[in-house]
């Protein structure tokens, strides 16, 4: 995985302001993403972390300010920028099979037949899910179903993934199952990561950066670099000094953020 | 989860059973005769001979194949029309008055009409039954779709699917289940017009094979085409509440088997 670099951001957000049915909800957003970059998102809920990304992802306009996705405003979603939803259970086709999921992304974007299979086939077995390709969502548990919508981003061969709140659903094992692979997806193709959580250790132990923001209005109040190598390990970074450092930082900030 | 196919239970012909055996112990004890009202053993002779001699079975094609036609030319429009008003709420908005309109006419308040355009015959019988099944799967597919799971779209949204695809890979499989239940009350109301239709005016089918019994002072015959109708609607919606298990019990939300 490489580190952010000095190159022109691959996204970058300029004075942005959001107010839904008057009530601001973002003010003043000025963040940039780098090409290779893991960052991540943390703050308390309202602080408007998911209209961030629902920003970004060009599900939303902003109200004011500008969102530019490659140097380009962004005017609305984009093949090469993937979502995975925290409710997966909503974000998947429950009539499609694990495989028919997939097939979606390519018969939309017109992949030819003759190598739909195949695609699938590798897209599933890279976030393990090969021997479920028959099954049904409703026949897989809650982290193979989000595996299976992170396979369908990954299909879309994005250049940005934007998580929001991927693994907030899911048990402590099952979620530390899935911030491996993800980590391990991310480092084999480059891809950048937008990921949003409310969970501090989970932002440290993923990201190169960490950005907290505060709530009424929502804004960016500090960010973090993570001085912590990569590979990541569950059972070792957290011991790290580095680590407890930020989370104790962190967790001042949040607590400060509250009252 | 198996997937269990509902049986039918013995006991709900428990009390038919009594009914019609009372009736026709009664009958035969009390020595009643009456020009309208036949032994429960008349009937049962009455049906077996409509049977036998395919009078019967060709007056229940004709019905059925007026309710398929009318059923299928509204349902599809109703389809049609739903999933438009449904995506699109200023489409709705502009319809809602004459639908509102239209709606309660009752189908065979329109029979005169349909028998000036039309004249006698299957295309007459076929319009009204096509006017009446619109409704349901109208009104049903609306809600369905407006129904969709927001997520589902934004998934559409995000792929840059077209109108079209997002319409028959997205919205129309999400809101099958809820179409389906509008499908089946279009089933029901079908069958009760083209009956309604033959009864008063069209000379085809199991109505117009009742006019005829009673015209003939035949009350068994005209019991037995009753209790035929009430087999046939009965058979029917056994048949797509199978399809509708099948359809939408499996795929959607089924367990590991």
């Amino acid at each position: 995985m490489t580190a952010p670099s000095a190159e022109p951001p691959l996204i970058a957000f300029r004075d942005i302001d959001v107010a839904i049915g008057g009530r601001p909800i973002l003010t003043g957003i000025n963040l940039e993403i780098y090409k290779g970059e893991f960052l991540c998102i943390v703050g308390p809920s309202g602080c408007g972390k998911t209209t961030l990304l629902r920003l970004a992802a060009g599900l939303l306009p902003p109200g004011s300010g500008t969102v530019s996705y490659e140097g380009k405003p962004v005017a609305g979603p984009q093949r090469d920028v993937a979502v995975v939803f925290q409710d997966y259970g909503d974000a998947l086709l429950p009539w499609r099979t694990a495989a028919g999921n997939i097939a979606l992304v390519y018969e939309t974007m017109g992949t030819p037949r003759a190598e739909r299979a195949e695609r699938i086939a590798a897209v599933l077995a890279r976030v393990g899910l090969a021997e479920h390709a028959d099954k049904y969502p409703s026949q897989l548990s809650g982290g193979m179903q989000q595996r299976l919508q992170i396979a369908r981003c990954l299909a879309q061969e994005p250049k940005l993934l934007l998580m929001d709140e991927p693994f907030g659903a899911l048990d402590a094992i099952t979620r530390q199952d899935l911030q491996d692979q993800v980590l391990k997806i991310v480092a084999d193709s480059g891809t950048t990561v937008c990921f949003v959580t409310h969970d501090l250790e989970e932002a440290i132990y993923l990201g190169h950066r960490v950005v907290a923001m505060k709530p009424h209005p929502g804004r960016i109040a500090a960010t973090y670099d993570v001085d912590l190598p990569y590979p990541r390990d569950q059972q070792t970074t957290p011991e790290q000094p580095a680590f407890m450092q930020l989370r104790r930082t962190l967790l001042e900030f949040i607590r400060g953020a509250e009252t | 989860m198996t997937t269990r196919l509902r049986r039918v239970d013995l006991r709900g012909i428990v009390v038919p059973a009594v009914v019609v055996v009372g009736a026709e112990i009664a009958a035969r004890v009390t020595h009643y005769h009456s020009s309208s009202l036949p032994w429960p053993s008349e009937v049962v002779t009455a049906a077996g001979a409509a049977l036998i001699d395919g009078s019967m079975l060709r007056a229940t094609g004709q019905t059925l194949l007026a309710a398929f036609g009318g059923l299928m030319i509204g349902a599809s429009l109703g389809l049609v029309f739903g999933t438009v008003m449904g995506l699109f709420l200023i489409v709705e908005r502009l319809a809602e008055v004459t639908i509102e309109a239209l709606r309660p006419i009752p189908s065979v308040a329109l029979i005169p009409i349909a028998l000036l355009i039309f004249g006698l015959g299957y295309a007459m019988e076929i319009s009204l039954i096509a006017k009446t099944s619109f409704w349901p799967v109208l009104l049903l597919t609306i809600a369905a779709v407006r129904g969709v799971k927001p997520r589902l779209l934004e998934v559409a949204r995000l792929l840059r699917m077209g109108l079209a695809a997002r319409i028959v890979k997205v919205v129309i499989p999400a809101a099958l289940p809820g179409i389906f239940v509008g499908f089946r009350i279009a089933v029901g109301a079908a069958l009760v017009v083209a009956v309604t239709v033959e009864i008063a005016a069209n000379p085809l089918g199991l109505g117009y094979a009742m006019m005829r019994a009673q015209e003939a002072l035949r009350p068994d015959l005209v019991f037995a085409y009753l209790f035929w109708i009430g087999i046939i609607g009965w058979l029917i919606n056994g048949l797509l509440s199978v399809a509708q298990r099948r359809l939408f019990g499996g795929a959607s939300r089924a367990a590991p088997p």
